[in-house]
């Protein structure tokens, strides 16, 4: 009985010591921390996606308070909604941002595109990519071994079974970690509403695009000739949409029609937009 | 008494079929393709224009900042393209397409008779560098640069690599016998530029030929031929310092740094021959081998060749093939495309049949160890392969010395699991290279 007091006592005395001493070592070193830096890390979604070019939400928190020359509206996932709010926390003009999602520039399916060997390797686009650029005839195409669906951590990419990987543009948050592990910049990142986009990110020419691949863009200028508000041109044998004037101005997309190799396509895939889609998109 | 290297692995070395074969001059084909990217570094910027005609030796693209090698005309002809065109390094590349007249005439000028105890270091230091010369074992490092160490690096030693580790690979050993006398000069200008004393000939005791007619050349000179074991990697830079002089090279740091500089025989034939004859690097000698190549042989070539017209010159095939390696099967890069062309760090071009290609999925790591007892570099390549697997690649540079990897492959050699370690290897150092570009750039 009297052991078991004075264990209880003996451990409640040591308790009381270490309290105390950790309690005298909390004022006595105690770190200055802006308040606003906790605050901040709150707000953000922690994501720790890296979007905004810094390692997680801690240190992007601690930027965005500790220096007065950082934007409050980097945090892509958050959108308008977290880039107010910091902004309110911070003290500094939230400008409004643009909302983006990823965008592979690729049809290059396997059954489009030729394979010129036979890769066994590491399945990693960089790894295929390291050794003479790859198995694809396409020195510009998806390699599809997925290097980009495995870095998204909001679950919005999949590998299809065509071996190009499909963005689910309801999850996209438009963080651009995939655009910057494609060892081809394949991915971009473009407003969702856009009315059209080119499947294509080859600057061949017609001749050894056709040779590679069924879905390329040729570079023969048709889209651009007949677009009415000049938003297509032609950047060395590549179709390029000017996505601000197609979301503008465009609400009766004639390139869709004219592109031989139908690589410009409606951007919601199988959807060609007509007048209630642009409303829809709008509303 | 030969000396030995840490570790290794010995495949079998399937010389037998071209090492007693004389080089055979071949044919000029119809059309070249010169890429101008035959190395590390820049790719070179084409000084001729669609419709020129040039001639032999002259010079077709200069280097784009100095650290490069200019790139001659292999023959003489018209050029008549200038575009993408298959690269056996890079996949494609900018080509020079020179269609051949087939007089094969040298520029007007050009070829001169020096001798070089009459130059000073610095003039032929200029010399290799105007003539392209590269590094020919395989990783083509211009050679000028290595010629030139900083001046705070006391070089104390030459070494002259002969040791053609690689199996199938016989055209070091070719040079060594057919032209003992142009690398024994060009040694003797590599170590009038570095201004040392002391030079080693490392040849592997699988070739008692060339040892025996280097011995025999090399009386009254002052480079001592040594024997190594026959071992794969022996050739790698830094096994032969190991080998020769007992010296290693600490990690990170290069051969200068212990005071070796280690040139190939086929680079110090070229030497001889830009320096005494002022002949550019146009043509080398290659190897067709592999058990599919009905006449396998040694080929003088002309940089530009594309390789189907090497195999038809060989005779072509006698079965199916299940992979084309430029390089020799151990270090050599897989190739996708069989008109790619012949460049400067061609060594050799090999055949593996469909029937020996037996591709197993890898497994997972079983650690047995087997590879970290081959590794010559002391490294533990079964704990880099699952860092890389997992992405940990920055955890592989900074506390398991990933860059000391040479790649040579041993690991996967003797690996029961089949996994691809050296591959693995390369993608976490080509996404650090990623990250530190990005860096650089300042981008995210």
């Amino acid at each position: 009985m009297l052991t078991a007091i004075y264990a209880i006592l003996v451990m409640i005395g040591l308790g009381m010591m270490f309290g105390l001493l950790i309690s005298f070592a909390n004022k006595k070193w105690s770190v200055e921390v802006d308040p606003r830096i906790h605050e901040v890390d709150e707000v953000l979604p922690k994501g720790q996606c890296g979007g905004c070019g810094y390692p997680g939400c801690m240190a992007y928190a601690e930027a965005v308070v500790m220096n007065p020359n950082v934007p409050p509206n980097l945090c892509t996932p958050g959108k308008d909604a977290v880039a107010k709010q910091v902004a309110e926390i911070t003290g500094k003009k939230a400008e409004a941002m643009e909302t983006v999602i990823a965008f592979v520039r690729c049809a290059g399916t396997y059954e489009k595109a030729i394979r010129t060997g036979e890769y066994k390797g590491v399945k990693d686009c960089v790894s295929a990519n390291i050794l003479v650029g790859g198995d694809k005839g396409c020195t510009y195409g998806c390699l599809g071994y997925g290097t980009c669906v495995k870095v998204c951590m909001f679950d919005a990419m999949k590998m299809s079974p065509e071996g190009i990987p499909v963005v689910n543009p309801d999850k996209c948050t438009g963080c651009g970690k995939c655009a910057t592990v494609c060892p081809r910049t394949i991915i971009t990142l473009t407003p969702p509403g856009v009315m059209v986009k080119v499947n294509c990110n080859s600057h061949d020419k017609g001749a050894i695009v056709r040779k590679h691949c069924k879905a390329g863009c040729i570079g023969c200028g048709m889209c651009s000739k007949d677009c009415p508000y000049g938003a297509i041109v032609i950047d060395n044998f590549l179709a390029v949409v000017d996505s601000k004037i197609c979301l503008e101005k465009c609400s009766d997309p004639v390139c869709l029609t004219r592109c031989p190799t139908k690589v410009i396509r409606p951007a919601i895939w199988g959807v060609v937009p007509g007048k209630e889609l642009r409303e829809e998109i709008k509303a | 008494m030969f000396r030995k290297i840490k570790g290794g692995v010995h495949p079998h070395d399937e010389k037998q079929s071209t090492e007693d074969k004389k080089i055979e001059f071949m044919p000029i084909p119809q059309k070249l393709f010169v890429p101008v990217h035959q190395h590390i570094g820049q790719a070179s910027i084409p000084v001729v224009a669609v419709g020129d005609m040039v001639k032999k030796g002259q010079l077709i693209a200069e280097t784009a900042d100095g650290r490069g090698t200019p790139v001659h005309a292999p023959t003489s002809g018209k050029v008549t393209e200038l575009g993408n065109y298959p690269n056996p390094i890079y996949g494609s590349s900018l080509c020079v397409v020179i269609e051949s007249d087939g007089l094969d005439e040298w520029q007007e000028n050009l070829l001169t008779t020096r001798n070089y105890e009459n130059l000073t270091p610095e003039e032929m230091i200029d010399i290799i560098f105007k003539n392209g010369i590269v590094g020919m074992g395989g990783a083509a490092f211009p050679t000028h640069i290595k010629l030139a160490p900083p001046k705070d690096r006391h070089i104390d030693t030459l070494i002259v690599n002969g040791a053609e580790c690689e199996p199938y690979l016989t055209s070091d050993h070719r040079t060594m016998m057919e032209y003992p006398d142009d690398v024994i000069k060009g040694t003797l200008i590599a170590m009038k530029i570095l201004g040392v004393s002391k030079c080693y000939l490392g040849i592997e005791i699988n070739k008692p030929k060339a040892i025996a007619l280097m011995l025999e050349k090399c009386k009254g000179t002052p480079i001592e031929v040594v024997e190594l074991e026959t071992r794969y990697p022996q050739g790698a830079e830094k096994m032969m310092i190991l080998a020769i002089t007992g010296k290693e090279v600490p990690s990170g740091k290069l051969p200068m740094d212990v005071g070796c500089v280690v040139q190939n025989v086929g680079s110090l034939k070229a030497v001889a021959d830009a320096v005494e004859k002022n002949i550019p690097l146009i043509e080398r000698i290659v190897t067709v081998a592999g058990k599919t190549v009905k006449d396998p042989k040694n080929v003088m070539a002309k940089l530009g060749t594309p390789f189907s017209e090497l195999f038809k010159y060989c005779g072509g095939f006698t079965g199916k093939n299940g992979k084309l390696i430029m390089g020799g099967p151990m270090m050599g890069q897989a190739q996708v495309n069989i008109e790619a062309v012949i460049v400067k760090a061609t060594s050799g071009i090999v055949t593996i049949s469909e029937k020996d290609v037996d591709y197993v999925p890898e497994r997972a790591c079983i650690r047995c160890g087997r590879c970290i007892e081959a590794c010559t570099m002391h490294l533990m390549p079964s704990t880099l392969s699952i860092l890389s697997e997992k992405g940990q690649h920055q955890t592989a540079q900074t506390d398991y010395n990933l860059m000391d990897c040479v790649e040579c492959g041993c690991c996967y050699y003797v690996c029961p699991s089949r996994r691809n370690i050296v591959h693995y290897i390369r993608q976490s150092k080509a996404k650090n290279a990623m990250v530190r570009n990005a860096i650089k750039t300042g981008s995210k």
